[in-house]
């Protein structure tokens, strides 16, 4: 328990010292994840590229629990960082793009065109959040739990729930013979 | 804390995802960018239901997450076999439907 909310009788999860350290967490986190993205999409070694994925990804699932969305945050761990990336750096290895040489320069035009693109994106994404949402603070008194979560998937979110089931075993099936050799 | 700081994080995210998709020539890069681009969308999501104290955002996030694990196992499938039928994995490389 926080002693300064004790003290002042506030809600220990929105008193004024646990809102600093939760924005300096961010800022710190958010600084990491726009480095290593940047990094990421601009390395010319693949495999460092794939790592600091891994980054990225651990880096969204801190801001995930951050905002007290513990569930998912460990699903991210579980699933990105625990599979997605294991299956990233084997098609790394059996495409030969660490060590046999597949390492392709983007061309300057192409570079050139995705830099204005991307940058007119984050342009008016930006502009469009900062005139909606310019004032909308989150007041979360506790955080989710992994049961209510739970209740909402087998309950409300049932059906969506069987149709990813079936596009995950036809995902299966699919990557299976699309791979196969003969 | 306010919404804001997590959807710009999340946009600008979504803008270095789509400069990757749009500028790398390596398909597995590519595929990388994408997941950098569905992380974005979750990040939105997951703020928007801290945001509103509601459980779907995060039920969605958890939703958007086994479809990208789909989507990453047949999309390096294809390009396993475009590997293994070409020797190569530029991705501008691959005109043939083109008109």
């Amino acid at each position: 328990m926080n002693v300064y909310a004790e003290m002042t009788g506030l809600d220990p999860l929105t008193s004024g010292e646990v809102v600093v350290a939760q924005n300096i967490a961010f800022g710190l986190i958010a600084i990491i994840m726009i480095f290593s993205a940047l990094r990421m999409v601009t390395t010319r070694n693949v495999v460092h590229a794939a790592l600091y994925l891994v980054i990225v990804l651990a880096g969204a699932a801190a801001i995930f629990i951050l905002l007290g969305a513990e569930f998912v945050g460990v699903t991210q761990v579980l699933v990105y960082i625990g599979a997605i990336v294991v299956l990233f750096l084997f098609g790394i290895m059996l495409t030969r793009g660490a060590f046999g040489g597949i390492n392709l320069e983007e061309k300057a035009e192409q570079r050139k065109m995705s830099i204005l693109v991307a940058g007119l994106l984050a342009v008016v994404t930006g502009g469009a959040l900062i005139n909606t949402f310019s004032d909308a603070e989150i007041a979360r008194s506790s955080p989710s739990t992994t049961a209510t979560v739970g209740d909402s998937i087998f309950s409300q979110f049932i059906i969506p729930f069987e149709a990813v089931s079936v596009l995950l075993l036809a995902a299966l099936i699919g990557a299976i013979v699309v791979a196969r050799k003969d | 804390m306010y919404l804001n700081q997590f959807l710009l994080l999340s946009a600008v995210l979504f803008a270095i995802g789509v400069y990757g998709v749009l500028a790398r020539r390596n398909g597995v890069l590519v595929l990388m960018s994408i997941e950098l681009i569905l992380n974005a969308v979750n990040i939105n999501l997951v703020a928007f239901a801290a945001f509103r104290e509601s459980i779907p955002g995060e039920v969605f996030a958890l939703f958007v997450i086994a479809v990208a694990a789909a989507e990453v196992g047949v999309g390096l499938a294809m390009i396993l076999l475009l590997y293994r039928n070409r020797r190569n994995i530029d991705l501008t490389e691959i005109d043939l439907m083109k008109g």
